[in-house]
């Protein structure tokens, strides 16, 4: 076999010899692709990961060349975005990239976090891969909603409007604050500009930056799995998991093959439903920004509405502040809320498996009642969602501490 | 190896309080640097210089105005209305005061000290008004007719917000149990004479 190499292989080898004296590319791949173990159980809730951070590259590329054709001004924006749809050649199918996309990437980052909740991956020891998670949560809402502002549409300017008058509801330095964030006495063309700003380099450095810091976490305590069950506690002599197989080849084609799937259905609903019933683009966005006519029904992005039907539920603004903050910030505190045994639902009591089942119906309904127009029904029964939206985290403690559970297996189960 | 014995013998021994003290002096002297340095970061985020020329106070006529009627100016980006109340309208005020959160404008931040009475204005007359809800910003709808409406049956005239169904009277002044946490904002202004108004500067002489 490496008698007749030939003088190319030679080279190339070489080549890689003195680039790895140098820079350890290869101890880096081993470390992380070839040679880093992972649960042999994965099941399908394991593909959202690594789409989420193809989403995170197609939104990146997608944008770039976006800004080429964006002009960041309240007098130009609006216009350019439709230039970008009319005239720009593929400009339609790039801006509907980025802008589905946008919906897409939250529809594939709520189903890892729900992953999350199933199978335990937030407990110990990998509090610290939940957290950076929650955050890259946090700066993806964020660049969700800097973004929606930029292209300068009715419900960009008083979605932009409702979102940072929620500061004015910080005591005392509440005004100063939103004249601040603004740049002017109103949300004008101070704020798209710095929006801009924030939305293509800020924010998405730090979201680069966490995913890294997110996956280090992560390759240092190694992936969970559906059993929850830790891999490193059985290894061969060579020190190399039992229940592990290579990330490369096992799970990189596993991925690609979700990537086959996924990019084919993110393509219909580009190619066939990119406003998605008004529910990716709002229709009310397709009019340009009047800062003296409000929208009858402001509305954000369905991603939001769930913590916009907290938000309203509550009667007083600073409180229905807090709540939905707090509605947020909880999530930090999960790892520490869940006191059971065992990581997994499956090896869970009854009482989690419910908790789990009620919040998630919670989450989805009050997402429902978020997009509707606050009527008095929706909001009594926005109350009682956000009560049960709660009653998951407060009653977790209890629950997980006191109920049944199976025991966890020795081995991950096929 | 003799060097390297006699090297360690050498060193000094570590003096910590001395140490420490010239890493905390570095590091409070790091951090007032940094602060001075992040200030203009933070300041020019503040509204530009073109930005507070734009927001100068603005003159509106008035002096054609029926009764009754409203009329809407901006100023700073903000719909400014004006509002010509008959006197049927400010009789009207006080009839609902036990349904309102703050009807005698006690919330001192909603209006300057010359507004802070029952019919929130100078002129009983002339309701200087930010239409701008308290709650999230919208613009509220004018709906001066007394009469019952599908969100208040006792409706006495006044403003209401289509976004989240905050209501306000005739004077800006919140109805209780609403979104809106206080009365509409009254902006300084003041009168020129019996046909102009000029809004963003206080009256002549008042704070």
């Amino acid at each position: 076999m490496s008698k007749p190499a030939s003088n190319l292989a030679r080279g190339v080898e070489s080549f890689g010899n003195w680039v790895d004296r140098r820079l350890p590319v290869s101890a880096f791949w081993k470390a992380h692709i070839s040679e880093y173990y992972a649960p042999k159980n994965f099941n399908a809730m394991y593909y959202f990961g690594s789409l989420a951070t193809l989403m995170l590259v197609l939104q990146i590329v997608t944008g770039i060349f976006l800004t080429m054709h964006y002009k960041p001004s309240a007098v130009e924006a609006f216009a350019s975005v439709e230039y970008i749809m009319r005239d720009v050649e593929w400009g339609w199918l790039i801006r509907y990239m980025h802008s589905t996309g946008a919906s897409f990437f939250f529809i594939l980052v709520y189903l890892h976090m729900f992953r999350g909740l199933m199978y335990g991956s937030y407990k110990s020891p990998r509090e610290l891969v939940w957290i950076l998670g929650v955050f890259i949560y946090l700066a993806l809402m964020a660049e969700a909603f800097l973004g929606y502002v930029l292209p300068w549409g009715q419900m960009s300017y008083w979605g932009a409007q409702v979102i940072i008058s929620l500061f004015g509801a910080v005591p005392v330095v509440g005004d100063v604050l939103v004249e601040w964030i603004r740049g002017d006495f109103f949300v004008s063309d101070a704020t798209l500009n710095r929006f801009f700003a924030l939305h293509v380099i800020a924010v998405p450095l730090a979201l680069l930056a966490l995913v890294v810091l997110h996956l280090a976490a992560l390759h240092e305590v190694g992936s969970n799995n559906p059993d929850g069950v830790e891999i490193k506690k059985n290894k061969d002599t060579q020190g190399r998991p039992l229940d592990g197989i290579p990330f490369h080849p096992y799970y990189t084609v596993k991925d690609v093959f979700g990537v086959g799937v996924f990019l084919t259905l993110f393509a219909f609903v580009i190619f066939y439903a990119p406003e998605f019933g008004g529910l990716f683009l709002e229709p009310d966005n397709f009019n340009p920004a009047d800062p003296q006519v409000t929208p009858p029904h402001i509305v954000p992005v369905w991603y939001f509405t769930p913590y916009y039907a907290i938000l309203r539920a509550v009667p007083d603004k600073l409180m229905g502040v807090i709540l939905m903050g707090a509605a947020i910030m909880v999530l930090f505190a999960l790892p520490w809320l869940d006191r059971s045994k065992v990581k997994s639902i499956r090896y869970k009591g009854l009482g989690s498996k419910i908790l789990l089942a009620v919040f998630a119906v919670a989450f989805v309904r009050l997402g429902m009642l978020g997009m509707g127009t606050g009527t008095a029904v929706e909001t009594i029964e926005s109350r009682i969602w956000t009560f049960v939206y709660f009653a998951f985290f407060i009653l977790m403690p209890f629950v997980t501490k006191y109920e049944k559970t199976k025991p966890e297996p020795e081995r991950v189960t096929k | 190896m003799a060097d390297q014995s006699s090297l360690a013998s050498v060193e000094p021994v570590a003096d910590k309080g001395r140490r420490m003290l010239l890493l905390a002096g570095t590091g409070a002297v790091g951090a007032v640097g940094a602060g001075f340095a992040a200030w203009p970061f933070v300041a020019s985020w503040m509204p530009s210089a073109r930005a507070r020329v734009v927001g100068a106070p603005v003159e509106a006529y008035i002096g054609a105005m029926e009764p009754g009627q409203l009329v809407k100016v901006v100023w700073r980006g903000q719909t400014i209305g004006i509002l010509r109340r008959t006197e049927e309208m400010v009789d009207n005020l006080s009839k609902i005061n036990n349904q309102l959160r703050d009807p005698q404008s006690q919330v001192p931040e909603q209006q300057p000290s010359y507004a802070a009475n029952e019919h929130r204005s100078i002129r009983p007359e002339f309701l200087v008004l930010n239409l701008h809800c308290t709650h999230l910003g919208c613009v509220p709808e004018f709906l001066p007719e007394v009469g019952a409406q599908p969100f208040e049956e006792n409706w006495m005239g006044g403003f209401f917000c289509p976004c989240h169904k905050s209501k306000f009277d005739l004077a800006g002044r919140v109805y209780a149990g609403v979104p809106a946490p206080t009365n509409l904002i009254v902006p300084p202004y003041r009168f020129v004479d019996d046909e102009h108004v000029v809004i963003g500067v206080d009256p002549q002489g008042a704070a």
